[in-house]
């Protein structure tokens, strides 16, 4: 059987950045050039040559996924990523389920964008909402209108992309319970098959964070973030999604195949600036910067920063740091008996699925995701 | 010039006692003491100029960095009187200057005939060196008033002589005034020691009797004890007997420090020296014993001597466990040299193995810490201090408790805590925090004296346990640090008090457990409780904190069960990210401690542990 590489592309262009944004991303004016469109077709130029040296190291692989993602996808010609998705299929074999996701910015993306990449091979479109609600996008300094989120998605349905997902971000300074409700409510209201929810990570050098030190904006308690959790898998499940994973909820059949390559130890590749690979015991990390980026690849060499090989006890605290976060769980017998014992406290106080633990298998109940970091702890230390 | 060669001076064991004259200097920390001994030192010739370094008698790296002596020592200066121009033998015993060590101040002061009252005439007297001056007059020592630093801007000699005088009972124009930094007046002391204190008078053909003021450890030499000798007379190869415990050593060498050790032919009635025995144990020879010889033993002991009695207890826990053993080398190389510091193990269910360790105070307690990190490399993590209760129990039973995990869970009839007589110094402008202060840790007063016009002496009684915590600090920063304090145990006296102890999840944390009078037992027990709930991190369940005295419980926070442990994102680059993460907590759960099920920071005990003004005067934050 052939290997199977996903492929994760990196689009490090933004039109703006966001207030809470610590991404691998630079906009027109840091970049001091306001031309986009030669900028991005330069920078496809690398990551195709990127794609060459991926198929060098394994140019038999079936590729299962690939992911656009940035950095805003969508802020480049749909040509441009055509030329991707073209390269990766001569030089490799395509799943002929393939599933090609590509983050769109409800704000900006139009109709004709969608038809193009759609008809390049595109099958899943994943929306960054954040909310559904004025005050909330403010602070997370969004600049789209809450509406355009509707009109995106009635496009991308439009354009006939089976897969649609929207982001949600929960925990927002200021953010209320009345507030959150609102962007479910609304996000439920869509044609969609795919949410993910996200509570709000303060990364250190964003503006936002700088607004929380100089105390602009406090914070909502931990406990209320969990609230906000535990309403969101309600109400996802009421309307059918079900949890696949700690953040990620589906219908039927619309689950985020990329994603899960990620958290179930399948190989992939990451081709742009900053972006990250795993491949076959070996993680390593491309340059950050998109000049840097071009310059090695034009010099012929591996845009690799740094690596590192995991060794079978990183590779057993991944397992199951990745694996506790998911549906399926983590199976008694991939478990040392100490680590059932453990696991058997967290059971008794109602951190775990005890239906899933009858059948062998451990699975963080709703109040048990919302502490998997602790129990993977106590599991693993 | 008055100083003799050291050559041509009276020698050892050959010396008659009219020409000897043995003092001590009584002064506080930072009054000059040191200077002047130096500059004494200079003057007789003992040591020439360019080997004399600052506080030449301060042996310890702790005494020279503090400027405070902690161990006394004895030198021999030989002094051509200005007056009668006669040759003497000038033999200085150094004191220590802390309220821990007054009993071995004790034992310096009963080796001399007269003290220098050393003053610093910018500060005025402070209360340790008044206690200091009354044990000396007590032991009828003829006391020199000197103001020291005269040549300072701000000196009032004038203010500080009468005083001094008034403390004395002499004319303020009998005060000598010095410098001991520039030398003025000095020779002029020296004189007037020879003048005014009387030569030491003993029996030279009696059984020898002699005082041991200090006792010594020299990695070289084993045990360097100081004497002085009464009666009789010490020689070289001599058997001679410790009177306390009969113990028979061979005297391997006896000689003066002048002021490095000079061995000699012995020493005679009124001479301060050395012997070496080559014991290894300042225990074996200890402060305040009498030295005798075997051939002709003393039928009755010179009188004063006492044990050293460890007044105050703490846990030292080496923090990073693996030091354990090394502690314990540490505390049994200290011990050597410090016959009242005593120890034995203490297993801790939340610091685990450390030693109970018992010191003659908080200065005392303060030292053997600070040694033991510094000259052994150790990171340590103190209890509170606590003082020995005897306990006597329902059932009539007596216990004497120096660790509050050691107080009876039954019925108490009655619980003895040692009692001190407290003398504090101050402006005028302090009586009314001070006394504030003294009343809320119980105290009561004896009295009050004026000593000048604004400078007051106020007497008071304390519980011990009062004293031990921070009292000092109180004092000071209330007096914006012009108080001074002594104290003296005298004895016990019963008290209302109760062992709080702090429950986490119904689990008894020893380390908190503490004695306290019954009115502060809700104070502390709030403190503590409110601390623990700042300091311990949210767990997967609820985890209560209690004070309690017995089963009844005072105090009473929550901890509540933690809800949210999770970071939402979790894709490519963000595995390598967590699993690091992951990898640095596995290192900080080495530093866990487990209370029942409650994990624990190491640094919340350490936090907890450490005293806060604020709070432990009752002012518990909100």
């Amino acid at each position: 059987m052939s290997q199977r590489l996903s492929f994760y592309i990196h689009i490090p262009y933004c039109a703006k950045r966001c207030g809470y944004c610590d991404f691998n991303t630079y906009t027109p004016s840091e970049l001091k050039s306001g031309d986009l469109d030669t900028l991005s077709s330069a920078y496809i130029d690398s990551a195709l040559k990127e794609i060459e040296m991926a198929a060098q190291v394994a140019g038999n692989a079936i590729v299962p996924t690939i992911f656009f993602g940035g950095g805003t996808p969508s802020l480049l010609p749909a040509a441009q990523l055509a030329r991707i998705i073209d390269a990766i299929k001569s030089k490799f074999t395509l799943d002929k389920d393939i599933e090609i996701t590509l983050e769109v910015n409800p704000d900006s993306v139009t109709q004709e964008f969608l038809d193009e990449i759609k008809s390049a091979g595109a099958t899943r479109i994943s929306m960054g909402m954040q909310s559904a609600v004025g005050s909330v996008l403010k602070v997370l300094d969004r600049t789209h209108n809450p509406e355009s989120v509707g009109r995106a998605v009635s496009m991308v349905r439009a354009a006939g992309f089976k897969h649609v997902s929207v982001d949600l971000i929960y925990g927002s300074p200021g953010e209320t319970m009345d507030d959150w409700r609102k962007s479910l409510e609304y996000a439920l209201s869509l044609d969609i098959d795919h949410i993910s929810a996200y509570a709000l990570i303060v990364e250190k050098g964003t503006k936002l964070a700088a607004q929380i030190n100089r105390g602009e904006l406090t914070m909502p308690p931990d406990d209320q973030s969990a609230d906000k959790y535990l309403l969101a898998d309600q109400l996802f499940e009421a309307a059918g999604f079900n949890w696949y994973e700690l953040s990620n909820w589906s219908k039927p059949g619309g689950q985020c195949r990329h994603n899960i390559a990620y958290w179930n130890g399948s190989f992939w590749w990451g081709v742009g600036a900053g972006a990250h690979s795993y491949l076959n015991g070996k993680r390593w990390w491309n340059v950050k910067h998109p000049s840097s980026y071009q310059e090695k690849i034009s010099q012929g060499q591996s845009p690799e920063l740094s690596h590192e090989i995991l060794t079978p006890e990183n590779l057993s605290d991944e397992f199951i740091m990745l694996q506790i976060r998911r549906r399926e769980g983590v199976l008694h017998k991939q478990l040392s008996s100490a680590q059932i014992a453990k696991a058997e406290e967290f059971l008794s106080s109602g951190f775990l699925d005890s239906a899933s633990w009858q059948d062998m298998r451990l699975v963080l109940s709703r109040d048990g995701r919302l502490i998997a970091d602790k129990i993977v702890r106590e599991l693993v230390l | 010039m008055p100083a003799i060669d050291i050559s041509k001076a009276p020698q050892p064991a050959a010396t008659n006692p009219e020409q000897i004259r043995n003092f001590c200097i009584i002064a506080h920390i930072d009054h000059g003491k040191s200077t002047l001994a130096d500059r004494m030192l200079g003057i007789t010739g003992v040591v020439e100029a360019r080997n004399m370094r600052a506080q030449y008698l301060d042996r310890m790296d702790i005494e020279r960095e503090r400027g405070i002596t902690i161990k006394s020592q004895a030198v021999r200066l030989p002094w051509k009187s200005g007056l009668d121009g006669k040759e003497y033998i000038l033999n200085m015993i150094d004191t220590p200057g802390h309220v821990d060590f007054t009993y071995e101040v004790s034992r310096s002061l009963a080796a001399c005939e007269g003290a220098i009252l050393l003053v610093d005439c910018a500060q005025g007297i402070e209360a340790q060196t008044l206690a200091n001056l009354y044990l000396a007059m007590e032991n009828n020592l003829t006391v020199i008033p000197v103001l020291n630093k005269i040549d300072l801007p701000s000196a009032q000699p004038e203010k500080f002589a009468i005083e001094l005088s008034k403390l004395v009972g002499c004319k303020p124009e009998d005060c000598l005034r010095v410098s001991g930094k520039s030398g003025i007046g000095v020779e002029e002391l020296l004189d007037q020691i020879v003048a005014q204190i009387p030569a030491p008078k003993g029996n030279p053909d009696g059984p020898t009797r002699a005082l041991i003021f200090d006792s010594v450890y020299d990695t070289y030499r084993g045990v360097v004890t100081y004497v002085r000798v009464f009666d009789g007379h010490l020689s070289p190869r001599e058997q001679i007997q410790m009177f306390s415990t009969g113990v028979k050593h061979e005297l391997l060498d006896i000689g003066v420090i002048s002021p490095e050790p000079v061995s000699g032919k012995g020493l005679g009635v009124g001479e301060v020296g050395y012997l070496i025995t080559g014991v290894k144990d300042v225990r074996q020879s200890r402060v305040g014993d009498t030295v005798t010889t075997f051939h002709k033993p003393a039928l009755e002991a010179l009188s004063g001597y006492k044990d050293p009695k460890p007044m105050v207890f703490s846990g030292l826990f080496p923090i990073d466990g693996d030091q354990y053993p090394l502690l314990r080398d540490a505390l049994d190389k200290l011990q050597l040299n410090d016959a009242a510091l005593v120890y034995e193990p203490e297993n801790s269910a939340a610091l685990g193995f450390g030693f109970r360790c018992g010191f003659l105070g908080l200065l005392h307690m303060e030292i053997v810490r600070e040694r033991l990190e510094r000259e052994f490399d150790l990171t340590l993590i103190s209890t509170a201090p606590n003082v020995v209760y005897t306990v006597t129990t329902d059932t009539g039973q007596e216990l004497i408790v120096t660790n509050p995990s050691e107080y009876p869970n039954g019925k108490v009839a009655q619980v003895r805590e040692p009692i001190v007589k407290a003398t504090i110094l101050s402006p005028t402008d302090y009586i009314g925090t001070i006394m504030e202060l003294c009343q809320q840790r119980r105290g009561a007063l004896n009295g009050m004296d004026y000593l000048s016009e604004d400078r007051v002496e106020i007497r008071y009684t304390l519980p011990l346990a009062e004293i031990v915590f921070d009292f000092f600090d109180h004092l000071k920063s209330r007096t914006k640090g012009y108080a001074s304090l002594d104290y003296e145990p005298i004895g016990e006296a019963e008290g209302d008090l109760v062992k709080v102890d702090i429950l986490l999840q119904g689990e008894t944390v020893d380390a908190f457990s503490s004695i306290v009078h019954r009115d502060k037992a809700y104070t502390y027990g709030v403190m503590m409780t409110s601390k623990l709930r700042e300091l311990i991190p949210r767990q997967q369940f609820e985890v209560p904190i209690q004070a309690a005295i017995g089963a009844k419980i005072i105090a009473r926070e929550t901890i509540r069960a933690i809800r949210k442990d999770v970071l939402a994102k979790c894709y490519g680059g963000d595995i390598s990210r967590k699993r690091k993460l992951l990898e640095k907590q596995k290192e900080g759960k080495k530093r866990m401690k487990m209370v029942g099920r409650v994990e624990v920071p190491q640094e919340a005990f350490i936090a907890a542990l450490s005293t806060n003004a604020d709070e432990e005067s009752g002012k518990v934050k909100k």
